[in-house]
């Protein structure tokens, strides 16, 4: 009686080893270290890796480890003086095209790396750093859509000599005009140019009504978002911070983390950044008045562009990327009217000549000078784009001669240039270096004590059984390390304290069991009939409660944002891990120990 | 070892130690309402859901807390709470959400005032939370409670009965109810990490409830022949080892996350340790003495025999 299979066995000790080999890269603890990222996005090559290390060489620094891991290069150091000499070396040479960061990575042995694992992260509260969240104003998005299309619409109605009379309010365009028939002719034009927008009939009988259909008004604010995201995340990577986060958050927020930096005001530079482009013919004599200059964009040719501007990126309305009908890739680009205006006499007397598309950012920065900080505004222009006007364009035009990649960057860029939407904070935490320190300190010194306490506790209440159900509770500790470094979730402090009450809670599947073993003896079962009931009986209850605790814990994952969720996480995996280590763990423990022999009295 | 005897036979829900449980229990619930509704502030809510600015500072000697206060009334800022947090060094500013006045701003004024007059000051936390994000969070941590109870009645619904759902469901209103009276009455802070807690109660405390629940139905077949009062009573003496003894080792960490945790986290360490005290109570007392007030018996739990005879008589 109480053999377990050995089939059961051996899962039981491939889990446990699965678990250990998972929570392994914890135990590490992690270096100072520098990591850096191609400006553009791309990936880091091997050949690049090893020309950092050779510039570090002839510095005389010889790095801890050096690799690659997801397109970037991360060089570790044994000290925080090497890093930043490193560093320091590294951005002078590499600045151009490469965003430098100092970080901390794992201190890995190459084999566990090899095997693709890694650590769990930490949470901005353990490790200190800038979290702000960011609403889009949807609102200004669309009214800015709707005055392109109240223009659109004007004058498409007066090139096709219809008199009208068009005003914007609330979103809704209303188009006054002279009687029914004229009404039905602009309603086609209308429709023609946009099919998807919605038109209403007027109450007298001679107007319409324009409104973005509830289509459009998603894709407005997924444009928004989207090109809110892609400028914040141009600009973030050009902070140097490692690991940094921008995401989407519900309808019309955006996330950003930027782990390790201190001042948020680092983080104003960023959101006050402002940018735009500039559509300008190539001056292909170079000798008119005003012309300059400009320098190209990695990979770009520098070019000698004329003083006019076509247009520039407030008057881009929309730019995608896409084909044209016969298979090449391009960058659909759409302008108001009063750059379609100018567009149009360009592009009438220039058929065949070059025009870039030029790209303008202004930062602020802290200039020190004898001893004073001011702010500076910090120009920076630089042509992303140059390509041959191949016909007569106004508002809509595309740009070919580019890959399908380059014509997608291109369209985020167009996109990133001119701002749909303004954004404004609606949160933001600062957590400093210290802080972060101190809690990860505290947090594990509270499941440290709070675990040596139950252990005593289990050990001198249920003797060798209180025993086994502590080595169930540490490899439940080891398997929710392992799950957390698994799915890449990051530990916070609300998240230890989900561990720590995890811990707590765990033993009481065991005390059901044990409990109900204890009921059986003094019914005067035999020891092992009341093992093998104890955990049978037990069964039903323990199901029961587990369920319900992980009901409550998956609407907190549901509902939670930030700090809830990462409480909700750590227990769920705790209620789940603790269930295997408790019942199918234990279990086996006793079998080996106890199984299939005869005997008198148990330790419980 | 044991913590008490092997076999007890404590008479938990007699009638008169219901009622005593019972008017106990509407007590504290109506100190706790009280308390809700007398004071200005229902709870001392955190910058989560009030919206707000917070500093953390740490000085580097013992700080002057009248005179940061007068320094941030002579910048503006009189509306300032201005306490101790954790150490001495330590200082927390808290303000409420300021109208009209650009955040980034702000923010470098108060790190400005706090610093006046001492050489080193350290800015541990800086948060900035708009009152928009403090309102859609108390309405999530609502629904939330609501929606955990309703899923909750209908599990134990299935799984039992209606009357023991009711029991169960009765028994952890009675836990939040107190719990957020605690933090009422004692004016503790109440944030975010305090509602993940409460959450986390209602799961413990249905934990109890359900482990004693999956006993009194075993026993409602095994003992046939008392009473339902005397079953149930049975029951809750037999879990009650169980009960106690799960209680002191979650109590065990949680005291060690209360005195170790940092003071971050001490809002949700205390809500934790009332809420399974409270739940421990309630689960003996409420969740059983409400599923035998609604007239629980062993018949509930049996499933009804179809009986094939009676749908042939239909016509």
């Amino acid at each position: 009686m109480n053999r377990y299979p050995a089939w059961l066995n051996i899962l039981v000790i491939v889990v446990v080893l699965t678990g250990i080999l998972f929570a392994l890269p914890n135990i590490y603890g992690s270096a100072p270290a520098v990591q850096l990222a191609d400006a553009d996005g791309k990936d880091i090559s091997q050949t690049q890796l090893e020309n950092f290390l050779g510039s570090l060489e002839s510095d005389g620094v010889t790095p801890e480890a050096a690799y690659l891991k997801d397109g970037r290069a991360v060089i570790r150091f044994a000290s925080v003086e090497d890093q930043q000499r490193s560093g320091e070396r590294l951005r002078a040479r590499y600045e151009q095209d490469t965003n430098v960061a100092l970080t901390l990575a794992p201190r890995l042995p190459d084999w566990v790396r090899g095997m693709g694992l890694s650590p769990m992260s930490l949470g901005l509260d353990l490790r200190g750093g800038v979290y702000v969240l960011l609403e889009v104003d949807m609102n200004t998005a669309i009214d800015n859509r709707m005055q392109g299309y109240e223009q659109d619409i004007d004058e498409r109605l007066r090139d096709a000599r219809i008199r009208h009379q068009v005003r914007l309010n609330n979103q809704i365009i209303t188009v006054r005009l002279q009687n029914s028939e004229d009404r039905e002719k602009a309603r086609a034009i209308i429709e023609d140019a946009d099919a998807e927008v919605l038109i209403g009939d007027g109450t007298d009988g001679k107007s319409l009504t324009v409104r973005m259909s509830e289509a459009q008004i998603k894709e407005r604010q997924d444009f928004a978002i989207e090109q809110n995201m892609t400028t914040l995340r141009n600009r973030v990577d050009q902070l140097g911070v490692a690991e940094p986060l921008v995401q989407r958050q519900g309808v019309d927020r955006i996330v950003v983390q930027l782990p390790g930096v201190q001042d948020p005001t680092e983080l104003e530079k960023i959101l006050t950044a402002t940018a735009t482009l500039e559509f300008r013919l190539v001056d292909q004599a170079g000798d008119l008045p005003g012309s300059r200059t400009y320098p190209g964009r990695a990979g770009e040719q520098s070019q000698v562009l004329r003083r006019e501007v076509i247009a520039s990126g407030d008057e881009i309305i929309d730019a995608n990327s896409g084909f044209t009908p016969e298979g090449q890739p391009a960058v659909h680009i759409t302008l108001d009217s009063a750059g379609g205006e100018r567009m149009l006499a360009a592009t009438r007397d220039n058929v065949g000549k070059p025009m870039s598309t030029l790209f303008i950012e202004w930062r602020e920065e802290d200039v020190t000078r004898g001893g004073k900080t001011e702010k500076r505004k910090i120009k920076t222009e630089e042509i992303i784009n140059t390509a041959t006007i191949r016909g007569v364009f106004k508002t809509r035009f595309q740009i070919t001669g580019l890959t399908p990649i380059e014509a997608r960057d291109l369209a985020v860029l167009l996109r990133a240039g001119a701002l749909a939407a303004p954004v404004y904070k609606v949160d933001e935490r600062t957590i400093g270096p210290s802080l972060g320190q101190d809690n990860i300190d505290r947090g594990f010194r509270a499941i440290q004590i709070g675990f040596l306490a139950v252990i005593v506790f289990m050990a001198v209440y249920y003797r060798w059984f209180g025993m086994i159900a502590n080595v169930a509770l540490l490899s439940n500790l080891v398997f929710i390390v392992a799950v957390l470094s698994m799915v890449g979730a990051s530990l916070t402090l609300p998240g230890i304290a989900g561990i720590v009450l995890t811990v707590g809670m765990a033993v009481d599947a065991n005390v059901l069991i044990f409990e109900r073993i204890r009921e059986e003896i003094a019914a005067g079962s035999s020891p092992q009939a009341a093992i093998n009931s104890g955990y049978e009986k037990a069964l039903s209850s323990i199901a029961d409660a587990n369920i319900t605790t992980l009901i409550a814990a998956i609407v907190l994952l549901a509902f939670g944002t930030g700090p809830i969720k990462g409480f909700a996480i750590t227990l769920m995996i705790g209620i789940l891990t603790s269930m295997f280590t408790a019942i199918v763990g234990t279990r086996s423990i006793v079998n080996f120990v106890f199984g299939g022999r005869k005997i008198t009295s148990i330790p419980v | 070892m044991r913590l008490i005897r092997e076999t007890t036979h404590i008479d938990f829900l007699g009638p008169t130690r219901r009622k005593i449980a019972l008017a106990i229990s509407a007590i504290v619930i109506l100190i706790s309402i009280g308390s809700l509704f007398t004071h200005d502030r229902p709870l001392e809510f955190g910058i989560d859901f009030t919206g707000g600015i917070l500093l953390e500072v740490s000085y580097p000697e013992a700080a002057d807390l009248a005179n940061i206060r007068n320094n941030l009334a002579a910048s503006g800022f009189e509306d300032a709470q201005v306490q101790r947090f954790g150490a001495d060094t330590d200082v927390l500013v808290r303000l409420p959400p300021q109208d009209g006045r650009d955040p980034d701003e702000l923010r470098d004024d108060l790190r400005r005032t706090v610093a006046v007059g001492t050489s080193e000051v350290e800015l541990r936390r800086v948060e900035f939370v708009s009152p928009q994000v403090g309102k859609e969070l108390t309405e999530r941590g609502s629904l939330a409670m609501i929606i955990v109870l309703l899923l909750i009645f209908v599990y134990v619904m299935i799984r039992f009965q209606w009357k023991f759902a009711a029991g169960a469901v009765a028994a952890l209103a009675h836990d939040v109810i107190v719990t957020v009276g605690f933090f009422s009455i004692f004016r503790f802070p109440f944030d975010l990490t305090v509602v993940a807690a409460i959450l986390a109660v209602i799961g413990y405390s249905l934990n109890d409830t359900v482990v004693a629940f999956d006993r009194i139905r075993e026993n409602f077949f095994k003992l046939r022949g008392i009473s339902a009062e005397e079953s149930m009573n049975t029951s809750i003496n037999e879990m009650l080892a169980r009960t106690l003894i799960t209680g002191v080792t979650t109590l065990l960490v949680l005291v060690a996350l209360l005195l170790l945790g940092g003071e971050s986290i001490a809002p949700f360490s205390i809500a934790l340790i009332v809420g399974i005290i409270v739940g421990t109570y309630s689960s003996i007392y409420t969740a059983s003495a409400t599923a035998l007030a609604l007239g629980v018996n062993a018949q509930d739990l049996i499933e009804p025999v179809k009986d094939p005879d009676l749908i042939d008589e239909l016509p």
